[in-house]
């Protein structure tokens, strides 16, 4: 049963993410790619990682994908879907990259992965949080300060200058 | 319960779909839309990787919400330099945008 809902998802996800790639107008990308996002939030379900499926939802899609709207819609002439969506390359570009899956899936189906199925602890959310107030607390200080520093950044790249 | 080698499947997959979408699109947000679906796929290494091998503590969920963050940040700047570009430019198609090249 869950193998059926894993191939179904998989293939919605990798469906979506293949539409994102070829769609003529970009809007549309940007509509398939939330639904890819959805996708692999079902996924991280299935994996039993429910928090990182919230923050999936929260981040990917409602603040990522909108942004991504948003710059859509404030750049003129991108809405128009006359003009070539590919580079002169793409051909090579995609034989390159389907080379490139067919070896990568053949080494992670080859290596003997140290699988070692444990039950996810009740209170896995709990040990989340904290663990980042300890053994994690570097990592998560360096992350707010880089949220801080691409705020600012932002700001200072995209203000208008007179 | 779904193997493990079937996720770093799909993972890669979504991975290889991402690179290509990153080169091959002319346009700045398609190439940014190609990354995000690229790191998406890194994460969902992280969880697969995490739930089979090491469920019991929680470093691989700390790890991925870092990713995350990390891929927050840079679509925020990214965005921003593209709506700088586009001010300037008039134009985001990346073919377009041959300043520095001689």
């Amino acid at each position: 049963m869950q193998q059926v809902i894993f191939i179904m998802l998989s293939l919605l996800t990798l469906g979506a993410a293949l539409m994102v790639v070829t769609s003529r107008s970009l809007f549309r990308s940007a509509l398939w790619l939330i639904l890819s996002f959805a996708g692999i939030a079902a996924l991280y379900i299935l994996l039993e990682a429910e928090f990182l499926a919230v923050v999936q939802v929260l981040v990917y899609i409602g603040a990522i994908a909108t942004l991504i709207i948003f710059a859509i819609m404030l750049s003129r002439n991108v809405m128009a879907s006359d003009e070539a969506r590919f580079n002169n390359q793409w051909r090579l570009v995609v034989g390159f990259g389907a080379l490139l899956f067919v070896a990568l899936a053949a080494i992670v189906t080859q290596i003997p992965w140290p699988v070692n199925v444990q039950a996810v602890p009740p209170d896995a959310i709990q040990q989340l949080g904290a663990g980042f107030v300890g053994p994690y607390v570097i990592p998560f200080e360096v992350a707010s300060i880089l949220l801080v520093a691409a705020l600012i950044g932002a700001i200072i790249v995209a203000r208008e200058r007179e | 319960m779904v193997p493990l080698t079937w996720y770093l499947v799909v993972a890669t997959g979504l991975f290889c779909i991402g690179l290509v979408g990153a080169l091959i699109r002319r346009n700045a947000v398609g190439i940014l839309m190609g990354i995000e679906l690229m790191l998406n796929a890194v994460n969902l290494n992280l969880l697969a990787f995490w739930r089979y091998i090491s469920a019991a503590k929680m470093d691989g969920q700390a790890f991925a919400i870092i990713v995350i963050t990390v891929a927050a940040a840079e679509a925020a700047v990214g965005l921003a330099l593209i709506l700088a570009v586009y001010r300037q430019r008039h134009t985001i198609n990346v073919p377009e945008l041959d300043l520095m090249s001689g």
